[in-house]
C-alpha cells in the first residue's frame, strides 16, 4: 500500500499543471499515469492557447462573448468569465517557465488568429503547442521532484464514508495490483475519444476517468457535445490543426469554390468547428466533396511560410499522406476529435462526490458548452488543473487519518483474475469497433431519433458482449491485452452517457444537430443534461445554464 | 497488398524467460505504416504481441523501435516504402536499452540521462510583468529540439553507448543545448562547464552521425553537441582532451595543409599527461610494427599556402 496527500490520475497538461500547484502548496503529491508523462494525448494539440492579454488592447470580456457564442450559449458563463480573466496568468506563467513561444518582432509573445474569434489572441508553437507545453510541464515535473507511478493503470477508485480515499492501480510492468491511499483525487485523465472510430485522439483516449468517477457518483455532463473537426484525414482520423486556417487556408470543394463563402460569409474558414464541420458534411452530402471530402488549401501561403509556422502539418502531410503542402491541396473531412461533455465539476474542479476532483478533458466545468473554440482546450487544462489542486489542498486539511481497509483491492484482483481465466471468447478490440463506428454512425456531425437509438443499441449490445471478452495474453508483465479488455469496459461506460444526452435533448444545440428538430429551443433547453450511472442503466436529469451578462442570440458567422 | 513481417519476441513470464522470432502474414492497405500493421496483428491475429503507442501521428514518441536494423517510429514507417513487394520486414525492440517484453524496452535509462542535464529553465528572477523579452530568432533558433518527443530512438542506436553507459547521450545533450541556448536561463556557464567536464558529456560522442540519420523528428542531436562543444570552448573551457584535439587539427592544418597524426594523439592527450601517453604506447607500437605509424616529421601539403587561407579565412568568418 502506498500513501500520499493527492492522488492524481493522468500526466497530461491538466494533471501536471495541477501537480505542480499541489507541490508547491507543500502536499505530499502523487501522480498515476498508464503511459509516461510525455506521451499523454496534450500533445496533440497543434495550433495554440488563447489569452485575452490586456496589454496587447485584448480584454477578457472579447474572449468570453467569443467563447459563449462559440458553445451556442450551453457554457456557465461564471466559468467563462474565469477562465478568461485567468487567461493571461496561465500563458504567462508558462513562459516562465519555459515554454518557448513563437514571437514578435519585438520579442514579445506572438499570436495567431483562431476560429469563432475576430482577434488573433492565440499564442503558440510552431504547430506543436501542445507538445511544448507538455514537455515543459514534464521539465517542471522533474525540477520538483515530483512521484511519478509511470505505466500504472488505475481499475477502481476508492470510496469510504462517501467520500473519495484513493485508487486501486495496477503496474502494467509487474502485473501487480496496488492500493494507492490520499486524502483527495483528481482526475485529470484525458477524453473519450476512442469511443468513436475513427477518431483524432491517441488509442489511448478510452474515457478512463469519466468512467471512474461515473462509478464514484459523479455524474457526466452534456456528452452528447462531440466535436467533430474539419480537417482530419479519412482513413486514420489524424489531425490536420486549425492553424492552417487561422493561417489563412482555404477550404474548396470539388469545383475549386470557397464554400463557405455560402454557409459563414463573415468569418468563412474560421467559423466555429460546428459551423465548419456541417458545412463540409453538407457540401460532401451534396455531391460536391472528393470521395467523402473536402479540400485543405495552403498552397498560396508559401513553402517557406508554411514551414516555419505549420512545419508539423507539412510533415503530416509528407509522411502519412505522400503530398506537400506548398504544391497540393488535401483531402481532409469532419473527424470526432473532443468531447465538450465530461465529469461535471464547478469551477474548483469539485465534483458531485467529495474529496473528488476532475479537470481537462476528463472534466465539464462548463467552459466549452455545446461547441469549444479552438484554443481553448489548453487553457481549460491550465487554469482548471491549477485551481482543481488549490481547492484539494484546502480540502485535505479537514481530511482525518486513513483507513487500511483493502477490500477494494481484493475485489479488482478477483475481477481480473476472473477476466484472465476466461478461456476464449470474444477479442476486446472487435467489440470496440463495432461500437465506435456505430457511434460515429449515429451520433455523428448530423443526427435523429433513429440514428442515435441505433447507437445506443449498438452500446446496449456491446454491454452484453464484454461479458463475453475474453484476454489471450496470461502474463503477467506488460499485459497490455488485459489493460484494453479494461478500457473498453471505461469506454462502454462512456457511450451509455453519450447516448443517454444526446436521446435526451430534444433540440439541435453546437455540435449535436439533429436533422428532425433543426432548431435551437432556448425556452426548454438552454440546461445541462446529467448522465448518473444507476442499476437500470444510465439516469438523466437537467440542470439549468448559468448566464450572467449574456442573454442568448442567434449565432451567425 | 501482402505485409510480411518477423517480430523479434521475449516473453519474460515464460520459464526460463523465452526469446524467439515470430512471423505474421496479412493483408494490408498500400497506405498502411508499420504500426497499423502491428495493431492489426494484436488485434486479430495475436494478443499476445506487446508494443507501446498511443498518438499515431508522430508527436508522443510511443512506437520507436528497430524496422530492418534501423531504429524508426512505427506509425511513421509506410510498410509500401520499406517492402514494396511484400519484402519481409524485421521488426525489433530498441537498441541500448533492457527489454521488457516484445518490442517494450526499459526507458530508465533514457529518463535517466534527460534527468543529467537539469532539464529545466533556471532563470535568476522572472519577469514581475508580462513574459521574458527574448528575440524571434533565438526563440526559432531552439524550436528544432523542442521537436524533440523522446521517442529514444537515438540513443537505441548510439554508438558510443553501445560501449559506454555513462554517456549523457544524443537526446540528453540535445535536451542540454535546448536550456543553454536559451536566453532566459542564467546558467549557461555552470551547465557547459558541467557538460564539459563531466565522464560522458559533450566530448565523448564520436560524430557518426547515427543519430542525425535515425531521429524521426530532425532534431539532429550530434549537430546540437557540436554546438554545445563550441559554446563550451567560447565560455572558456579548454582543459579536455577535445579541445586540445580541436587546437591541434586546427594548427596542424594551418601549419602543413593536413592533419599531423602523431601530434594530434600527443597534443590531444596532452604532453605532460605522461600515464595516459604510456597507456597509448603500445598501440602506437602495434601501429609501427604493422607499419602504420605515420612519420613524425609531418609532411606538408603541396599546396598548403592555398589551404592557410581557406583557414584564415574560415576562422575570421568565425
Amino acid at each position: 500500500m502506498y500513501e500520499h496527500d493527492l492522488l492524481i490520475i493522468g500526466a497530461g497538461l491538466a494533471g501536471l499543471r495541477a501537480a505542480v500547484e499541489g507541490v508547491r502548496g507543500g502536499a505530499d503529491v502523487a501522480v498515476v499515469t498508464k503511459v509516461h508523462p510525455v506521451r499523454s494525448h496534450s500533445n496533440a494539440a497543434q495550433g495554440g492557447i488563447n489569452a485575452p492579454l490586456t496589454d496587447r488592447g485584448d480584454d477578457w470580456e472579447g474572449h468570453a462573448l467569443d467563447t459563449i457564442k462559440g458553445s451556442d450559449y450551453l457554457a456557465d458563463q461564471d466559468a467563462v468569465e474565469l477562465m478568461s480573466r485567468e487567461a493571461g496568468r496561465a500563458v504567462i506563467e508558462l513562459e516562465h517557465m519555459g515554454v518557448i513561444f513563437s514571437r514578435d518582432e519585438e520579442g514579445r509573445l506572438g499570436t495567431r488568429r483562431f476560429g469563432g474569434q475576430k482577434v488573433a489572441r492565440t499564442f503558440f508553437v510552431g504547430a506543436i503547442t501542445g507538445s511544448a507545453l507538455l514537455h515543459v510541464l514534464y521539465e517542471q515535473a522533474l525540477k520538483y521532484g515530483l512521484r511519478v507511478y509511470e505505466e500504472w493503470f488505475v481499475t477502481s477508485l476508492i470510496k469510504e464514508d462517501g467520500q473519495v480515499r484513493g485508487a486501486v492501480v495496477l503496474d502494467i510492468k509487474t502485473g501487480e495490483l496496488h492500493t494507492i491511499r490520499a486524502k483527495a483525487v483528481i482526475i485529470a485523465a484525458g477524453g473519450a475519444g476512442r469511443v468513436f472510430e475513427p477518431s483524432t485522439n491517441a488509442i489511448i483516449c478510452t474515457g478512463d476517468g469519466m468512467a471512474l468517477a461515473w462509478r464514484a457518483g459523479a455524474p457526466m455532463m452534456d456528452m452528447e457535445m462531440i466535436q467533430y473537426h474539419p480537417t482530419t484525414l479519412a482513413r486514420t482520423g489524424i489531425l490536420m490543426s486549425e492553424a492552417a486556417r487561422g493561417e489563412g487556408a482555404y477550404l474548396l470543394n470539388k469545383d475549386g469554390d470557397r464554400f463557405m463563402k455560402t454557409y459563414a460569409p463573415d468569418y468563412l474558414e474560421l467559423a466555429s468547428r460546428d459551423v465548419v464541420s456541417r458545412s463540409e458534411q453538407t457540401e460532401i452530402n451534396e455531391g460536391r466533396g472528393i470521395d467523402g471530402n473536402v479540400l485543405l488549401d495552403m498552397r498560396h501561403l508559401g513553402r517557406e511560410f508554411i514551414e516555419e509556422r505549420l512545419g508539423y502539418l507539412q510533415e503530416v502531410a509528407v509522411e502519412f499522406l505522400g503530398m506537400d503542402l506548398a504544391n497540393d491541396p488535401v483531402p481532409i473531412r469532419p473527424g470526432m476529435h473532443y468531447i465538450m461533455g465530461g465529469t461535471k465539476t464547478d469551477m474548483d474542479g469539485c465534483t458531485e462526490v467529495p474529496g473528488l476532483y476532475a479537470a481537462g478533458e476528463t472534466a465539464n466545468v462548463s467552459v466549452h458548452g455545446a461547441n469549444r473554440l479552438g484554443a481553448n482546450s489548453l487553457l481549460d487544462t491550465i487554469v482548471f488543473g491549477r485551481r482543481a489542486a488549490e481547492h484539494a489542498l484546502d480540502y485535505m486539511k479537514t481530511v482525518n487519518g486513513t483507513s487500511r481497509d483493502e477490500s477494494q483491492l481484493e475485489d479488482d484482483k478477483r475481477r481480473l483474475q476472473d477476466l484472465l481465466d476466461r478461456p476464449q471468447g470474444l477479442r476486446s478490440a472487435a467489440v470496440r469497433h463495432e461500437m465506435a463506428e456505430a457511434m460515429t454512425d449515429g451520433i455523428g456531425v448530423f443526427r435523429d431519433q433513429d440514428s442515435m437509438e441505433r447507437a445506443e443499441a449498438a452500446v446496449k449490445r456491446s454491454r452484453e458482449q464484454f461479458a463475453d471478452v475474453s484476454v489471450q495474453d496470461k502474463g503477467k508483465t506488460f499485459n497490455t491485452d488485459l489493460m484494453f479488455a479494461l478500457e473498453l469496459d471505461y469506454m462502454i461506460d462512456c457511450a451509455e452517457a453519450v447516448c443517454a444526452g444526446a436521446l435526451a435533448r430534444k433540440e439541435s444545440r453546437g455540435a449535436h444537430f439533429r436533422t428532425d428538430i433543426t432548431e435551437r429551443d432556448d425556452e426548454n433547453w438552454l440546461k445541462h443534461t446529467l448522465v448518473y450511472q444507476s442499476e437500470d442503466g444510465p439516469r438523466v436529469e437537467t440542470l439549468p445554464v448559468t448566464i450572467t451578462n449574456w442573454a442568448p442570440e442567434k449565432r451567425v458567422y | 497488398m501482402q505485409a510480411n513481417l518477423t517480430v523479434r519476441r521475449y516473453d519474460p513470464d515464460a520459464s526460463p524467460p523465452r526469446k524467439w522470432d515470430q512471423d505474421y502474414s496479412l493483408d494490408v492497405l498500400d497506405s498502411f505504416t508499420v504500426l497499423d500493421a502491428l495493431i492489426q496483428i494484436r488485434e486479430e491475429i495475436d494478443g499476445t504481441l506487446t508494443l507501446r503507442c498511443a498518438c499515431r501521428a508522430s508527436i508522443c514518441g510511443s512506437c520507436a523501435m528497430r524496422v530492418n536494423g534501423r531504429a524508426r517510429l512505427a506509425c511513421k514507417t509506410r510498410i509500401a516504402e520499406l517492402a514494396p513487394k511484400g519484402e519481409r520486414l524485421l521488426i525489433e525492440p530498441m537498441g541500448n536499452q533492457p527489454v521488457i517484453k516484445d518490442l517494450v524496452v526499459d526507458l530508465d535509462t533514457f529518463f535517466n540521462q534527460i534527468k543529467r542535464v537539469d532539464p529545466y529553465l533556471k532563470p535568476d528572477a522572472i519577469p514581475e510583468e508580462g513574459e521574458f523579452i527574448a528575440s524571434g530568432d533565438s526563440m526559432t533558433n531552439l524550436l528544432g529540439v523542442m521537436n524533440c518527443i523522446m521517442c529514444g530512438a537515438c540513443v537505441s542506436d548510439c554508438t558510443v553507448l553501445e560501449v559506454d553507459d555513462r554517456f549523457i547521450g544524443p537526446a540528453a545533450l540535445a535536451k542540454a543545448y535546448r536550456f543553454a541556448g536559451d536566453p532566459r536561463d542564467d546558467q549557461t556557464a555552470e551547465r557547459l562547464t558541467k557538460l564539459n567536464d563531466e565522464h560522458g558529456g559533450i566530448w565523448d560522442c564520436t560524430r557518426c552521425f547515427q543519430c542525425v540519420e535515425v531521429c524521426p523528428k530532425d532534431v539532429a542531436p550530434m549537430d546540437r553537441i557540436m554546438e554545445l562543444r563550441d559554446m563550451a570552448i567560447e565560455s572558456g573551457n579548454r582543459n579536455t582532451s577535445g579541445y586540445r584535439h580541436t587546437e591541434s587539427f586546427v594548427n596542424s592544418v594551418r601549419r602543413h595543409g593536413r592533419v599531423d597524426e602523431t601530434r594530434l594523439a600527443v597534443d590531444s592527450l596532452g604532453w605532460t599527461n605522461v600515464p595516459a601517453l604510456i597507456k597509448e604506447a603500445p598501440i602506437a607500437i602495434n601501429a609501427l610494427i604493422k607499419g602504420k605509424l605515420p612519420s613524425p616529421i609531418p609532411h606538408k601539403a603541396e599546396d598548403h599556402k592555398a589551404i592557410q587561407k581557406i583557414v584564415e579565412k574560415a576562422e575570421g568568418k568565425s
